[in-house]
């Protein structure tokens, strides 16, 4: 789990985050003004200060947020100036918006504020769909608007370019003043603030949905917020039935506020259309006579406070029914409530103004266990730019602004000034918020009435202080600090509105307790004593990712035994000294001599189900037993038997186990199944398959018999840094150790020799190289690096290492399509004809799916969302999710026309796996490709240049990744001006990578010096035309080969390809049915075969090594077949090892033809 | 460096007793059996490990002749259903290794024994104990909120010797609010060798209404003083807790964390001081 914040506001207006890998709340430094409220999601932090201004803060992330402006350039040829700028009068602007409508010269792009910064200058695009273009990038066409062409032609009369410039968001990491609007309409300020909704869609990426709520009790909604528009682009205001004083927005579609009044309003009609909502929905106070104060919602959930500070956990709350059905009052007695990710609960309790965590919310106990009271303990650092004592003064989080206590100190004895803002006595009298920002006391109260009124407070010099402090406060950033606003950076409260609330404070400051937070800063420093708490006044779990299985340190003391571990008396206890003495003496006296008795014969039986070998195929009920010997030369070896029932008699079949080549879990939406592969099995393509009863009963047969290889073939540890990794498409790791011999020539070791074993976790992609550097993708792309452990997964610590193991969490969609066809009496319904597809299907329509019957990938996997429509299928869709075509199957498009006649949209669920394994997060960029440089380091501390594309596409060079830190730090950034999808980084540090389009590029001068090249300036690709204008999916390279894949399966080699041109000249045909290639340090080729030659069922997935490479033939021979189907995705780059060599052969052996394969079904075992 | 308390679960776990099997002299065999030589684990349940041992001497046997396998240590039946640690610790501590048991494939000893016709009725017997205890530690609320499969993982485990998949499961049968201090009651178990009682079992809190923590030495004195050495005079007894000799200050709640058995009692041997 990726280390993520919660945040939280003093009542002093000190923002603070406590990490989920920390135990200390850390006060956020750059917040040079008090805050009121902050709402966190998982990329940044909302605010709202007491300047009543909204300030965001953006996590630093490695991924700049980043805008790329566009504008065209059009031209029209004419017989004496060529093409020029002179255009008909007809014609469309010279700079022109993609449609020719807007009119868009250079200088009219403006930064948006000052948060942002140009990054380049403008350049023109110079790739056209896919391919490079002439010089200048101009595309030709007869005329405005019409299609364009690279090329120009006889009758082209038009042209234009496109122009790019990028604008960078520059303000990361501190809290940035999202600039107030120009609109005249926001007479209040903003008093609530609550953000959310990034699960409704995924588009635009980074979709943000924020919520505020003014003094006066309106609501309003933040337009436009994304990853590349971050500060979003305007408010507008929510119609309400009636004013509100608080709202909660969670992740989802669920959107509730509570009324002045003190009922509920709950938002209806939220999709991912219309994220605002569109009506309202009124839920009563739990409590018929007490007010609701408070709401707090997550996901799936529903928390409340009413005024006696009761505690209400809604029933039967979902997306369907947001509204739920009952209350149920809970434990304990909150001013304030908060529920983060997978609807955790945080509180601040009414008694002592700590913030509790809500322990063991899952998603079947919603309502969770106990309270339980998170640290207090704050970073005691105390020369971190530390606030004086009189910024405290106006460190009040209250909702009115403290300018009004500044500016206007004497203001308090006129008339408040007759304005619209008349109303806000009313809201400043509200119980619930004085509450909220006060407990007051009444010794301190008469004081502070004594010094009549906080602006005067502010002044009152405290004694013996003075001094002490100055130095201090000449450095720190006040707003009160000389009684006036100084920094203009900061404040922009016009004094019209500054004084319509003095007038409102102080009327309030006489009726009730709102201004008193300020006796807290009487009696307090800057920090927190030692022996004194925090007293909370806002918490936010919004971007804290912990759920119930979460190991966190932020309890004084955990539940379980581990809390005897800190060092406490206990632990240097004589008693405690004894006991480990006793049991080590235990050992020696009872084990140490007799180790020797457990050599023996080992037998394990059970009983199994067997996928028979003859026709017809099915389960049948076999036992099963391995028996384990100390073999020959004092290893372990063993031999498994089934023995099954045929025709009335019994007869058995037996595998020695130093020839089983791997045991791999199948893929099954219901049997718990594993196949056995051995040399000959391979060649057969007819593993031995076996289904356990239950999954455990597998692990503990994977487990034995895994460890039962290993003994025999005496591999032990870790792999080595040489290994071949690969992974199934059930998302299975093995890892294959070479032998010596795996790439000689002529006689290479057989590619069905090979022994794999499992390591733990899950994974889509595995790259690693010959230093022992190995990176993995998740299905949900989170990008993963080997920590050195083994095991894990189902060996249970049987083999495994006894550290580096971590969990490991993969989330996948499962989809079904909902297919509909045309008729003219009633248009598209599920009556389709009788030839037609299931109404309900997979992908094909042959296989009949619905909502009901879909079950999770394999019982290893547990659904963690509902059904939903997907949007993002390739073709597009329209508004509902719907893509048409002629008839099925047929290609659809996402927009209806008149040839139309049927129609289907795909729905997907997410199931989530949880695993074991030596694998750790580098949060928080998610991956689609990685590739590691492959040749060796010279020592542990030299940095290995290692590149990756992210899930949006964006090319990025990892920094700091060397053998010792195989992690690396942070994330480097590489420009280009589309999407990419693939890339590898060669032996001598050659890059080539393909982008989303399908064509390639290969990237100039990258050295191990600056491994993104000059400048990271996207200047550095060259456009490499694709073959025969065939879209490439995959790139691969080796020490001098270049390898792709396309999306037909073609595999093809770069022809060419030298030092003094590396670009290379052409490329040449190698093999079809490829779906991966990995080409490594050797020059190696090894691929995943889709299908054999010759077969049609032997469909796919087969590791296959190519044959006869050498530096004379570099694109080698023949293809040997190794272990398969099922297989997803094979690295060979650690493979580094030069085989011997025999040089009096130099007769190539003869291609073997392509073997044609038993076809039975059985040969895609693993089940793709 | 200080060892972790963890280190002390698996030394607890992986204990071993070396241990010779030899067939009773009475038995009628075909050939001559040999010795069988065993590590049996401390933590485990005799009929649940001796498969080998029963297929050993099934060999020089006629199958006609094996009745129930039984054994027997210095004329004493071992009752499988205890542990196996306790039974050495409680018949054989201080016994020389490795620990010889006889086995007996006939007059099965009725009255003594209980039938173990298969290994469900160890588990049977395991999962009891397991929910014993936690009624005593949580009102049986944390065995209760398991779910079925979390059952067979603490069974699996045990069967299959795994320490990782045991304890994924059991650290929730450990766990007590903070505010406690402890269990509700310690499930604990005094045997004792000079008497017929098969074990001594009552209610007794890891701390006092005080909130001090009870220790050792204070259950002894509760339960069965004369173990507890006096002032003054040579020890009498040996108080063994999984093979070893807590000292009486050792606080309850800890051992019970760390010594019990995966039955989650702390079983408690309380055996004369040899006389030599």
């Amino acid at each position: 789990m990726p280390v993520s914040l919660l945040w939280a506001v003093d009542v002093y207006g000190r923002v603070y985050s406590l990490s989920t890998a920390g135990q200390v709340w850390e006060q956020c430094r750059d917040a040079q003004m008090e805050f009121k409220r902050v709402t966190a999601a998982q990329q940044c932090c909302w605010g709202i200060a007491c300047d009543n201004n909204i300030y965001l803060n953006i996590h630093a992330s490695d991924l700049p947020v980043r805008y790329q402006e566009e504008t065209y350039e059009n031209q029209r040829w004419n017989p004496v100036d060529g093409f020029s700028e002179r255009l008909l009068p007809s014609d469309r602007w010279q700079w022109s918006d993609v449609t020719g409508l807007q009119h868009q010269p250079l200088d009219n792009f403006r930064l948006p504020s000052i948060s942002w910064e140009w990054e380049g200058d403008w350049h023109a695009d110079e790739n056209f769909e896919g391919e490079p273009t002439e010089k200048g990038g101009w595309t030709y066409s007869m005329d405005f608007p019409a299609t364009y062409t690279k090329d120009k032609k006889w009758n082209s009369c038009v042209r234009r370019r496109r122009w790019l410039r990028y604008r960078r968001y520059k303000a990361m990491d501190t809290w940035a003043k999202v600039i107030p609007p120009q609109q005249t309409m926001l007479p209040d300020p903003f008093s609530d603030i609550s953000c959310g909704g990034w699960e409704i869609s995924d588009e635009p990426s980074g979709r943000l949905s924020l919520w505020a709520v003014s003094l006066q009790g309106k609501m309003w909604f933040r337009e436009g917020i994304n990853h590349h528009n971050p500060e979003g682009s305007l408010w507008e205001e929510v119609p309400l039935p009636a004013e509100v004083v608080q709202i909660s927005c969670g992740p989802g579609d669920l959107i509730w506020a509570v009324l002045w009044e003190g009922q509920f309003i709950v938002r209806e009609g939220i999709s991912r259309d219309c994220p605002k909502g569109t009506s309202w929905a009124v839920v009563d106070s739990p409590s018929p006579d007490v007010a609701a104060t408070h709401v707090a919602v997550g996901m799936n959930v529903v928390w409340a406070l009413t005024k006696d500070n009761k505690v209400w956990f809604r029933r039967g709350v979902n997306s369907h029914n947001p509204c739920g059905s009952g209350w149920i009052n809970m434990v304990g007695e909150m001013i304030m409530l908060n529920v983060g990710l997978n609807d955790q609960v945080l509180a601040i309790s009414c008694e002592d103004r700590a913030v509790y965590f809500r322990q063991g919310v899952t998603s079947s106990e919603l309502s969770g266990k106990t309270w339980r009271s998170v640290v207090s303990d704050v970073e005691s650092d105390t020369d971190k730019g530390s606030l004086d004592g009189a910024s405290h003064l106006v460190a009040s989080i209250s909702p009115i602004s403290p300018e009004s206590f500044v500016d206007a100190p004497t203001d308090h004895s006129e008339e408040p000034i007759d304005t619209p803002k008349a109303r806000i006595p009313k809201v400043t009298s509200d119980s619930f918020i004085s509450e909220l920002v006060s407990d007051r006391e009444p010794g301190k109260t008469t004081r502070e009435d004594g010094l009549s009124g906080p602006a005067v407070l502010e002044e009152e010099p405290i004694p013996g202080e003075e001094e002490v402090e100055a130095p201090s406060a000449g450095v720190a950033i006040s707003s009160s600090q000389s009684g006036r606003p100084i920094d203009p950076q900061w404040s922009n409260v016009d004094l019209e509105e500054a004084q319509g609330q003095t007038g409102a404070v102080v009327d309030s400051a006489d009726t009730c307790s709102l201004s008193s937070v300020a006796t807290y800063t009487l009696a307090i420093e800057d920090q927190y004593g030692a022996d004194e708490h925090p007293l909370w006044a806002w918490v936010s779990g919004g971007g804290c990712s912990v759920d119930s299985h979460s190991q966190l340190n932020w309890f004084n003391c955990s539940m379980n035994a581990s809390c005897d571990l800190s060092v406490t008396p206990a632990q240097t206890a004589a008693w405690r000294k004894q006991i480990f003495e006793q049991l080590s003496e235990r050992t020696k006296r009872e084990m140490d001599n007799f180790r020797h008795y457990e050599q023996s014969v080992w037998v394990k039986k059970g009983t199994m189900q067997w996928w028979r070998d003859w026709k017809p195929h099915k389960w049948i009920d076999v036992h099963f037993a391995l028996e384990q010997f100390s073999g020959p030369e004092g290893n372990k070896d063993g031999i498994l038997f089934i023995y099954y029932n045929f025709y009335e008699e019994k007869k058995y079949l037996h595998a020695f186990i130093n020839e089983v080549t791997i045991l791999v879990p199948v893929l099954n939406d219901s049997k718990h199944s594993f196949a056995i592969y051995t040399p000959e099995r391979t060649k057969q393509r007819w593993p031995i398959r076996l289904a356990a009863a239950t999954e455990l009963e597998m692990h503990d047969w994977l487990a034995l018999l895994s460890d039962s290889c290993c003994n025999s073939r005496g591999i032990q540890g870790p792999p080595s840094k040489q290994a071949a990794w690969s992974v199934t498409c059930k998302g299975d790791i093995f890892v294959c150790e070479p032998s010596p011999s795996l790439e000689a020539m002529p006689y290479p070791t057989p590619c069905d020799q090979m022994f794999w074993r499992q390591v733990g976790g899950h994974l889509r992609v595995v790259e690693c190289n010959s230093v022992g550097i190995v990176w993995g993708i998740g299905y949900d792309h989170t990008a993963w690096v080997h920590t050195g452990g083994y095991g894990g997964g189902f060996s249970q610590g049987l083999a495994s290492s006894t550290d580096n193991l971590y969990t490991q969490v993969d989330v996948k969609s499962v989809y079904i399509y909902e297919n509909q066809r045309w008729n003219p009496v009633s248009g598209y319904t599920n009556r389709g004809l009788p030839t037609d597809r299931y109404m309900w299907s997979d992908a094909s329509g042959l296989h009949e799916c619905t909502k009901t019957n879909m079950k999770p990938p394999s019982p290893q996997w547990t659904w963690v969302s509902e059904w939903a429509i997907d949007y993002s299928i390739s073709g597009g869709t329209d508004r509902e999710g719907w893509q048409y075509a002629a008839d099925f199957p047929a290609s659809y498009h996402g927009y209806k026309t008149l040839k139309d006649f049927v129609r289907r949209r795909r729905w997907a669920r997410k199931s989530k796996l949880t695993s074991t394994g030596p694998w750790q997060e580098i949060p928080p960029i998610s991956l689609i490709d990685v590739t590691i440089l492959p040749c060796a380091a010279q020592s542990s501390v030299d940095v290995v240049p290692l590149w990756a594309i992210s899930n949006k596409g964006d090319v990025l060079c990892r920094l700091g990744v060397t053998t010792l830190t195989p992690a690396g730090f942070s994330w480097l950034h590489v420009g280009t001006d589309q999407p990419f999808k693939s890339i590898s980084v060669g032996a001598a540090s050659q890059v080539w990578a393909i982008a989303k389009d399908g064509s390639a590029f290969y990237r100039g001068s990258v050295s191990p010096q600056s491994p993104a090249g000059p400048g990271a300036k996207m200047y550095c690709w060259y456009h490499i035309p694709s073959p025969g204008k065939q879209k490439l999916k995959q790139v691969s390279v080796g020490r001098t080969s270049v390898y792709t894949v396309d999306e037909n399966g073609n595999l093809w080699y770069r022809h060419g390809v030298t030092p003094s041109y590396p670009q290379g000249s052409s490329w040449e045909h190698i093999s079809n049915n490829v779906r991966k290639v990995s080409a490594g340090p050797l020059d190696q080729v090894w691929i995943i075969a889709d299908k054999v030659q010759g077969s049609q069922s032997l469909s796919c997935g087969t590791v296959c090594h190519r044959l006869g490479v050498q530096p004379v033939e570099p694109k080698g021979q023949s293809w040997d077949y190794g272990i398969g189907g099922g297989w997803d995705h094979i690295t060979v780059r650690g493979n580094s090892m030069e085989p011997p060599r025999l040089p009096s052969l130099t007769a190539p052996a003869p291609p073997s033809p392509l073997p044609v394969r038993n076809m039975e079904v059985n040969g895609n075992a693993v089940g793709c | 460096i200080m060892a972790d308390d963890k280190d002390v679960l698996r030394d607890v776990w992986f204990g071993r007793i070396p241990a010779c099997f030899t067939l009773n002299q009475d038995e009628v065999t075909e050939r001559e059996a040999e010795p069988y030589y065993l590590l049996l684990p401390r933590v485990s349940y005799l009929t649940l490990v001796t498969d080998k041992v029963k297929k050993h001497f099934h060999k020089a046997m006629r199958a006609e002749d094996a009745e129930e396998m039984w054994f027997e240590y210095e004329g004493t039946p071992l009752k499988w259903h205890n542990p196996i640690g306790v039974l050495f610790d409680l018949h054989a501590s201080n016994t020389v290794l490795p620990w010889s048991i006889t086995v007996h494939f006939k007059n099965f000893p009725e009255r003594e024994l209980l039938h173990c016709p298969s290994n469900s009725v160890i588990e049977a017997h395991f999962m009891s104990g397991i929910k014993e205890a936690d009624a005593l530690k949580h009102k049986s609320q944390v065995v209760n909120d398991m779910q079925k499969k979390d059952h067979k993982q603490l069974w699996m485990g045990l069967q299959n010797d795994k320490f990782d998949q045991f304890w994924a499961i059991n650290r929730k049968l450990m766990e007590y609010p903070t505010d406690e201090g402890g269990f509700r009651y310690i499930p604990f178990r005094i045997y004792q060798t000079t008497s017929d009682r098969p074990f001594i079992q009552k209610l007794f809190r890891p701390t006092s209404p005080e909130g001090t923590a009870h220790t050792l030495g204070d259950l002894l004195r509760e339960m069965y003083p004369v173990a507890l050495p006096t002032d003054g005079e040579p020890k009498r007894y040996q108080v063994v807790i999984q093979g070893i000799e807590p000292l009486p200050e050792t606080p309850l709640q800890w051992l019970s964390e760390h010594l019990s058995h995966p039955d989650n009692f702390l079983h408690i041997c309380v055996t004369p001081v040899p006389s030599d």
